[in-house]
């Protein structure tokens, strides 16, 4: 409402090839250059080094099989219900712990601390406990994506403007209208972080374990590519699972609004 | 007073407790028979184990092994982060063309190399070193260029009063201004190369204690890989609130 009657400066077009544009291009160009000339110059292994055209020839392979999708669908899976394991249990440990300063001193150096260990670590116990199968994998992803969101929910909680609270409590909010009207809104942006972390994390953990032990998802197919010694393949499946992994992460800080926060 | 030094530690009495008291329902647990035992060990026989792994297993020369290549990591990446760091801030276009990029390397899973790193470096400690300085360099770089962004606009006009050539006014001014964030950079980066050490000695069943731990498994020594596994997590833990401190001494200084 306040901005009617204001005059707005109307924003440049943004020319199409601004230099940085210019750089990023030139730095792209260099590094495809550079590796043409040493898969071609013969002082690298042709397998370890090939050319881009095999290399692209593999990618449009890999996009083009049946089999990449399969596997790409059951890492999601795993992925997506570890994360959904994981992530319930972090945002509830986290409500419990930042909600209450005795619980948070008590516990929280735990979560604080452990937080930042090797996880893959515990995949042996995982298989014990959960088999070869889906289980370890989906445990995996469940506890490498659990710390990272239990401390950010937890984080998040201690922050929340106290008169919002207190504005909550003057209309006499139930406590499970409190949770969904106050609280939650409040919190959106350390839980869409603290989800964007474990994703991460989650993705790495379910991957590691299935470059150790299983027969289906991405992390088996880079194994498999390495046993067969198929390393355009390998190339092909780690530049696509670089750029999945790079746009979900995207995806879910713009989702998220959490861009927006870092322009402000 | 008393109560007063009692209510402060009692926060960290209930927590520890807590943990203690889910060892011995576990306990509890597994000698009614509700947890199977070939799962689970009893956690008394697990504690008991840590004597046996730490001498048979030779522990101290894993550490020390693992610890090396920590170390060799994180040189590389103090030496390099901060140069790529200090490179994309002098050359503001570079760093507009590569801060996102760098971010976004810091989100892809780069450990799922782990195959390609054991083509070209061998079933070597030289794979788990470069994996690990790969793995935590983006955040030395973003945090070099965010300490250098962020010196104080008075720092630099200071400078510029007395003179100082471009080479003195980094040194001078630019560098100790950074040195804290930049330290940060590198704490994050160090754990980052501890946790891809462990992991990837793991993983290829080759070097210190990651290696032990897939050793153990394999053996089916399941008192010994929790004992293992636990020992792996202390250290971790040692690591991570040594640099912590190490942190906070340095920007209380600064």
């Amino acid at each position: 409402m306040a901005d009617i009657g204001r005059l707005t400066r109307a924003r440049a077009a943004t020319p199409w090839l601004t230099p940085v544009t210019l750089v990023r291009v030139v730095i792209v160009l260099s590094v495809l250059v550079v590796w043409q000339v040493m898969a071609v110059s013969g002082w690298f292994y042709g397998d370890v080094v090939p050319t881009l055209r095999i290399v692209t020839v593999a990618l449009v392979k890999l996009l083009s099989s049946g089999d990449f999708y399969w596997n790409l669908w059951a890492t999601i899976q795993e992925v997506a219900i570890g994360l959904s394991i994981g992530g319930i249990a972090g945002i509830v440990a986290g409500l419990v712990v930042g909600a209450n300063k005795f619980l948070a001193k008590a516990f929280e150096p735990y979560l604080y601390y452990l937080g930042p260990t090797p996880k893959i670590i515990f995949f042996p116990v995982m298989i014990m406990w959960f088999g070869t199968g889906y289980g370890s994998k989906i445990a995996m992803g469940a506890v490498s994506c659990f710390f990272p969101i239990a401390l950010n929910v937890a984080a998040g909680m201690r922050q929340i403007d106290q008169v919002l609270i207190r504005v909550g409590q003057s209309f006499r909010a139930n406590p499970w209208q409190m949770a969904l009207k106050i609280y939650l809104p409040a919190m959106r942006h350390p839980i869409i972080n603290g989800l964007r972390l474990g994703l991460g994390v989650a993705l790495i953990g379910t991957l590691l374990a299935e470059t150790k032990i299983s027969n289906r998802g991405i992390g088996f197919m880079v194994i498999d590519a390495y046993t067969k010694f198929d390393m355009p393949r390998m190339y092909a499946i780690l530049i696509v699972l670089f750029v999945l992994a790079i746009g979900a992460n995207t995806l879910v800080a713009r989702l998220g609004g959490l861009d927006d926060i870092k322009q402000k | 007073m008393a109560s007063a030094g009692a209510r402060r530690f009692l926060p960290s009495v209930v927590g520890f407790s807590s943990i203690v008291l889910i060892f011995v329902v576990v306990e509890i647990l597994i000698r009614v028979g509700l947890i199977n035992r070939f799962i689970v060990p009893l956690p008394s026989d697990v504690a008991k184990s840590f004597g046996r792994v730490i001498v048979e297993e030779d522990i101290l020369h894993r550490f020390l092994l693992t610890g090396w290549e920590c170390l060799a990591a994180g040189v590389l990446l103090t030496v390099f982060g901060v140069a790529i760091g200090v490179l994309l801030h002098r050359v503001p276009l570079f760093r507009r063309a590569c801060e996102t990029w760098v971010a976004a390397m810091a989100s892809a899973p780069l450990v799922l190399a782990y195959p390609l790193f054991l083509v070209l470096f061998g079933r070597s400690a030289l794979t788990i070193i470069m994996l690990a300085f790969i793995a935590g360099l983006a955040p030395v770089i973003l945090k070099t260029i965010e300490g250098l962004s962020t010196t104080r606009r008075v720092l630099l006009d200071v400078g510029r009063s007395f003179n100082l050539t471009p080479a003195q006014q980094f040194w001078k001014i630019y560098f100790p201004s950074a040195l804290p964030t930049i330290f940060v950079g590198i704490r994050l980066g160090l754990i980052f190369a501890l946790i891809n050490v462990v992991g990837v000695e793991f993983l290829i069943n080759f070097g210190g204690l990651g290696h032990l731990i897939n050793e153990l498994a394999e053996r089916y020594d399941l008192p010994g890989t929790y004992a293992a596994i636990c020992f792996v997590v202390l250290v971790s833990v040692v690591f991570f609130m040594a640099t912590e401190r190490a942190e906070r001494w340095l920007t209380s200084a600064a």
